[in-house]
């Protein structure tokens, strides 16, 4: 039903053969992803940018009672998850399912603890009293780390899908790739939310 | 996948019923009509509010035909929707989304988008977008009263407008527009960096790829701090936040950095696509090939770049440091030297040509004086201390119409009067045409002209009644003026609508390429078959304007490589 | 031609704004003229004739291409000497603002300006304070400053006559001076939209002789020392 046919060797480099590892539908994942985290960058580029500023120029306030014992497990948790996120790829590409499966999982399952342990310190700061209301700060440590959850979220759901779908994920390896590559970007994020918020 | 290829070239799904042709289709000629649809039918919708609003400015608080009274309330309404809509959902849709979608794939030789579905989402996403937006007007409290540009505070707290969920869905709309052009942009620039036809080197790319492109990655790099600013906002109105309220610590000006940098690459992303269309139309019509190819891409390369510095022009009075404001002065006038480039380069196209003045040069024509004046007006802006004068005025009103509408309907009718028998396979009526053109051409310029003495004379935007100033009423007389020529300049475009539904039936039959056109695109049927090519992929062995090449049979040589061995494309 | 449109100038600075004004007409208005005018020609001069083709020109090779670049750095030539000569006409009025004896405080708010004049003693937020509603008087040919607030939204501050315009901000104060050169009643609007009311937020500037300031403040602070 679907026109597959029609859209097959877009261009000449395809027919070369390539079709298992999808080299020209990776190529293309590829150049869409790193455009859209292009946009995601500017995204909380803009978000930072906004934060550092309010911070210079003194409106931003204090950042007491946040938690940074949980917030540096936290970025422990998120950088394991990368890296099983790498070894779920070189799974993929060996056609290696079991292994991807397992790899994928820790994955989920540390997003998922991630998100855990954001609650956490949410509801503790809730119940101190420091809302997203509270002002400066707070504005900017709700919206950001909120976004960024969101972000997170949305990882797990992605990584999820190829996890039940490891079939197709195994078959088309590039996908676990470009999950990778997005979730590594959050990652990133991550790494930079860390000491600005919570150590700065 | 692929062997099967060569034999599902033929009779395309007819099969498939409605839903599936004309709602659900992921075929971009299709998604490229939609979006035409949404355009026309959002545009219809804010010229009505330009009528309402023009009618009570020239005869204050006296009932509107078609409308009824209109308070101050209302009227802000009105600015705030009109300008949305037309930027947003008007000039956006049509200039990106149609020409983009129905464009790209044929003008590089490639059969569909390189992510057909993500594509359909685009449109829907938007198609979401602009029922939310529309539906905002009927919530209790109204549509949005804040202006195009929101600022806050006066966008941040319901009590200051009255309008409580208006706002609120006026960002969810903006949000999801947002999210629709970036998943469009995405699949822009993919499919045209990897899906182009063999030998279709850059150098060799038709000009309008080259701007839809420029385009995509200006809305694609600028729009993620909007995103952010609108997130912040809305983080304001509904959870507490104070990122914008001094009150609790936050930064008014903080939304019109962020706005504004999103503000200016945007009015170029409204203004690439039709660059481009005019720059096809200019070569086509002209015999003639572009004048400066490759310095018309640096130029636009170059004024993309300089759009991210500028932003602060639309801030020069607006409290941030004053000593920014001259260093924005220079980046903003600067911009004129790109922008005159590739003007002087659109007239020297001209020069030594032979000119045919077929409906879509009238308007590319049009579209080259237009832009010249509104271009110019701009400088007025672009000097900091001319603009303590000039901002907020009637003076920035016409300078915008000028370049806006130019972009958007001079450049957009050049377009669409040009692929219109390729989008639907008939002319589109050439005898209404240059009616049509005439008459926009003169009520534009009766209507948006005196707008500059207006704003001089002090007249600022944004007011309900001018009569309430003891120095704009003896100028009453030109908003009236103005006003009754926008009935004339909104009714001419009834013409077009006229033109294009009778064309859809009753228009002569198109061939394969009505104008002698070079680029790919005039190679296949009109309009194209599914798939867009037939069997075989078209190659491409020279550059888009080869108009009159000596010693040639014709006065066109098509980029298409003719006479393909049968093999092309779909054999292993 | 275009000044013509513009309301009378009664400000020390408004001549320079419209200095700029005039340049920038001058400089545009040729371009208009020169653009326009080649086009026009071209349009006219090429249209389609039998026997007649075009020619096969592509702009890419220099001796070519130098017809739209050379006068493009006649543009970048322009666009400094605009930048160059509005520089210092920017600094006069927003960056380098003189010391004045008189300060009044406005404070927009919706939809009014509250004016506020420190009093005999010169200083704000003491008793002797006077607030005017949508008024402000200055004595001809005194600079004087004005500190601008607002106390919800943003407003601007728009004084046609005297070519100054100024937003004002919520949550924090911003200085503008004015000298008026002539004794008369000026119209106020408000420049930036500020909700229902925007429309019709307008206030007058009343310029004094300077006999004649003196004259309102003794009735507005009877027992003044000053
Ligand atoms: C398609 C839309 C579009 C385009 C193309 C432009 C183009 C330009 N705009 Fe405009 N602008 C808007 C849409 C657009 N603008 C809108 C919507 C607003 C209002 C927003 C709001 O507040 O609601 C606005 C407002 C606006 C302001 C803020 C005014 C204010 O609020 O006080 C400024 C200030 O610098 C400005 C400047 C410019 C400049 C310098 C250009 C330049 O790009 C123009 C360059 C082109 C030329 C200069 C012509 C060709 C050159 C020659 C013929 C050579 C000779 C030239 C010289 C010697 C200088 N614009
Ligand atoms: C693309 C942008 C665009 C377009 C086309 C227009 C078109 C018009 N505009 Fe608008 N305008 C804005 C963008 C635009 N405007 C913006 C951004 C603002 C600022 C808002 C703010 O301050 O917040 C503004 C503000 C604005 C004001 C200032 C209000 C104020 O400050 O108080 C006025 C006043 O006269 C005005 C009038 C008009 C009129 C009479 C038209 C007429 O030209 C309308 C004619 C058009 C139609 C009747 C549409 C029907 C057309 C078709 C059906 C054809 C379909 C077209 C294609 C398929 C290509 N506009
Ligand atoms: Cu106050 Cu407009
Ligand atoms: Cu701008």
């Amino acid at each position: 039903m679907e026109d597959v046919a029609f859209r097959a060797p877009a261009s000449p480099g395809q027919s070369r053969g390539e079709a298992r590892t999808g080299g020209e539908a990776a190529l293309r994942g590829k150049i869409a992803i790193w455009w859209f985290l292009a946009s995601e960058i500017m995204l909380f580029g803009g978000l930072i940018t906004s934060f550092v500023l309010a911070r210079l120029g003194g409106a931003a306030g204090t950042h007491e009672p946040l938690n940074v014992t949980v917030a540096a497990v936290n970025t422990f948790v998120l950088l394991t998850s990368s890296y099983t996120m790498v070894e779920a790829f070189a799974a993929a590409e060996h056609g290696n399912r079991p292994g991807m499966r397992f790899f994928l999982a820790v994955t989920v399952l540390a997003g998922l603890g991630f998100l855990g342990l954001k609650v956490y310190e949410y509801s503790g700061e809730i119940a101190h009293g420091f809302t997203p209301g509270r002002g400066g700060f707070w504005s900017f440590y709700y919206t950001m780390t909120g976004l960024h959850a969101l972000h997170v979220l949305i990882g797990v759901v992605v990584n999820s899908a190829l996890l039940v779908m490891a079939g197709a994920a195994i078959r088309r390896p590039y996908r676990v790739e470009l999950a990778g590559l997005y979730w590594h970007f959050v990652d990133i994020v991550w790494i930079f939310l860390f000491p600005l918020l919570y150590l700065t | 996948m692929t062997p099967a290829l060569a034999t599902a070239a033929a009779p395309p799904h007819q099969a498939a019923g409605f839903w599936r042709t004309y709602v659900v289709s992921t075929d971009h000629k299709t998604i490229a009509k939609q979006y035409l649809t949404l355009g026309l039918v959002m545009a219809l919708i804010g010229g009505y509010l330009a009528y309402v609003m023009r009618w009570q400015l020239a005869y204050p608080d006296t009932s509107v035909p078609g409308f009824g009274f209109v308070g101050p309330e209302t009227y802000n309404t009105l600015v705030t929707m009109h300008g949305t809509i037309m930027v947003f959902f008007v000039a956006m849709p049509i200039l990106l989304g149609t020409f983009g979608n129905f464009l790209i794939p044929l003008m590089i030789g490639a059969r569909d988008m390189a992510f057909p579905k993500l594509n359909a989402l685009s449109f829907w996403l938007l198609a979401t977008g602009s029922l939310v937006l529309v539906v905002s007007f009927f919530v209790p409290g109204g549509a949005a009263a804040a202006g195009w540009t929101g600022y806050p505070p006066l966008s941040a707290r319901a009590e200051y407008t009255g309008v409580e969920w208006g706002l609120n869905l006026w960002l969810l709309a903006h949000a999801i527009e947002f999210a629709a052009f970036l998943l469009g942009g995405v699949n822009f620039l993919t499919t045209a960096i990897t899906m182009r036809a063999h030998g279709l080197t850059p150098g060799r790319l038709p000009l309008m790829i080259w701007q839809l492109l420029t385009a995509s990655v200006l809305f694609l790099l600028s729009v993620g701090p909007l995103i952010a600013g609108a997130i912040m906002l809305l983080m304001d109105r509904i959870a507490g936040t104070g990122f914008f309220l001094p009150d609790r610590g936050g930064e008014p000006l903080l939304w019109q950095h962020l706005f504004w940098f999103f503000g200016h690459p945007e009015v170029y992303v409204v203004l690439l696509p039709p660059l481009g269309a005019v720059l096809e139309v200019l070569s086509v019509f002209s015999r003639k090939p572009i004048f400066g190819y490759r310095l018309i891409i640096g130029g636009t390369l170059a004024a993309g770049a300089l759009s991210f510095i500028v932003w602060a022009h639309h801030m020069f009075v607006s409290g941030m440091d004053p000593r920014l404001a001259m260093p924005f002065s220079i980046t903003t006038i600067l911009i004129s030297v790109p922008f005159a480039l590739i003007m002087f380069a659109m007239i020297a196209t001209l020069w030594r040509g032979s000119i045919r003045f077929e409906t879509p040069m009238l308007w590319a024509l049009g579209f080259v004086a237009m832009f010249i004046t509104g271009g110019l007006t701009g400088i007025f802006n672009g000097s900091a201390p001319a603009d303590i004068y000039i901002a907020n005025t009637y003076f920035v009103v016409a300078h915008f119409h000028y370049t806006l509408f130019a972009a958007v309907f001079f450049g957009g009718f050049a377009g669409l009067y040009f692929w219109y028998p390729k989008m639907f396979g008939r002319m589109l009526g050439d005898r209404l045409g240059p009616l049509h053109f005439w008459l926009t051409l003169v009520f534009f310029n009766l209507t948006f002209f005196p707008m500059h003495w207006l704003g001089l004379a002090g007249m600022v935007r944004r007011i309900a009644d001018p009569t309430q100033y003891e120095m704009l009423v003896p100028y009453q007389y030109l908003n009236v003026f103005v006003t009754v020529s926008s009935l004339g300049l909104i009714v001419a475009q009834g013409i077009f609508l006229l033109n294009f539904f009778l064309s859809l039936v009753r228009g002569r039959m198109a061939p394969a390429n009505p104008w002698q056109a070079a680029t790919l695109e005039w190679t296949t049927s009109s309009p194209p078959p599914h798939g867009n090519w037939g069997p075989a992929l078209p190659e491409v062995e020279r550059g888009a304007y080869d108009y009159s090449f000596p010693g040639a049979a014709q006065d066109w040589l098509p980029q298409r490589r003719l006479a393909v061995p049968a093999i092309a494309g779909g054999q292993e | 031609m275009l000044l013509s449109w513009l309301p009378e100038n009664v400000s020390s600075f408004g001549r320079d704004v419209d200095g700029i004004l005039s340049l920038i007409f001058v400089v545009t208005l040729a371009w208009f003229i020169v653009t326009i005018g080649t086009f026009l020609v071209f349009v006219i001069r090429y249209r389609r004739r039998e026997g007649q083709p075009a020619a096969h020109v592509t702009g890419e090779r220099w001796r070519e291409a130098a017809w739209i670049v050379l006068p493009c750095v006649l543009v970048l030539v322009l666009d400094f000497w605009i930048d160059f000569r509005g520089a210092p006409v920017w600094a006069k009025i927003k960056v380098d603002r003189p010391e004045t004896d008189l300060v009044i405080r406005v404070t927009a708010k919706q939809f009014t300006w509250l004016v506020t004049y420190p009093g005999p003693d010169g200083r704000f937020d003491t008793d002797d304070d006077r607030t005017f509603m949508d008024e402000i008087h200055v004595p001809a040919g005194k600079p004087v400053q004005l500190s601008l607030q607002s106390q919800d939204v943003i407003h601007s501050f728009f004084l046609p006559n005297l070519r100054l315009k100024q937003d004002v901000l919520p949550g924090r104060t911003i200085f503008a001076w004015l000298d008026a050169g002539k004794p008369g009643k000026y119209e106020l609007p408000c420049a930036q939209l500020c909700g229902f009311g925007h429309s019709g937020m307008k206030g007058w500037l009343f310029v004094h002789e300077a006999g004649d300031y003196e004259r309102w403040v003794k009735e507005q602070w009877p027992g003044g020392r000053s």
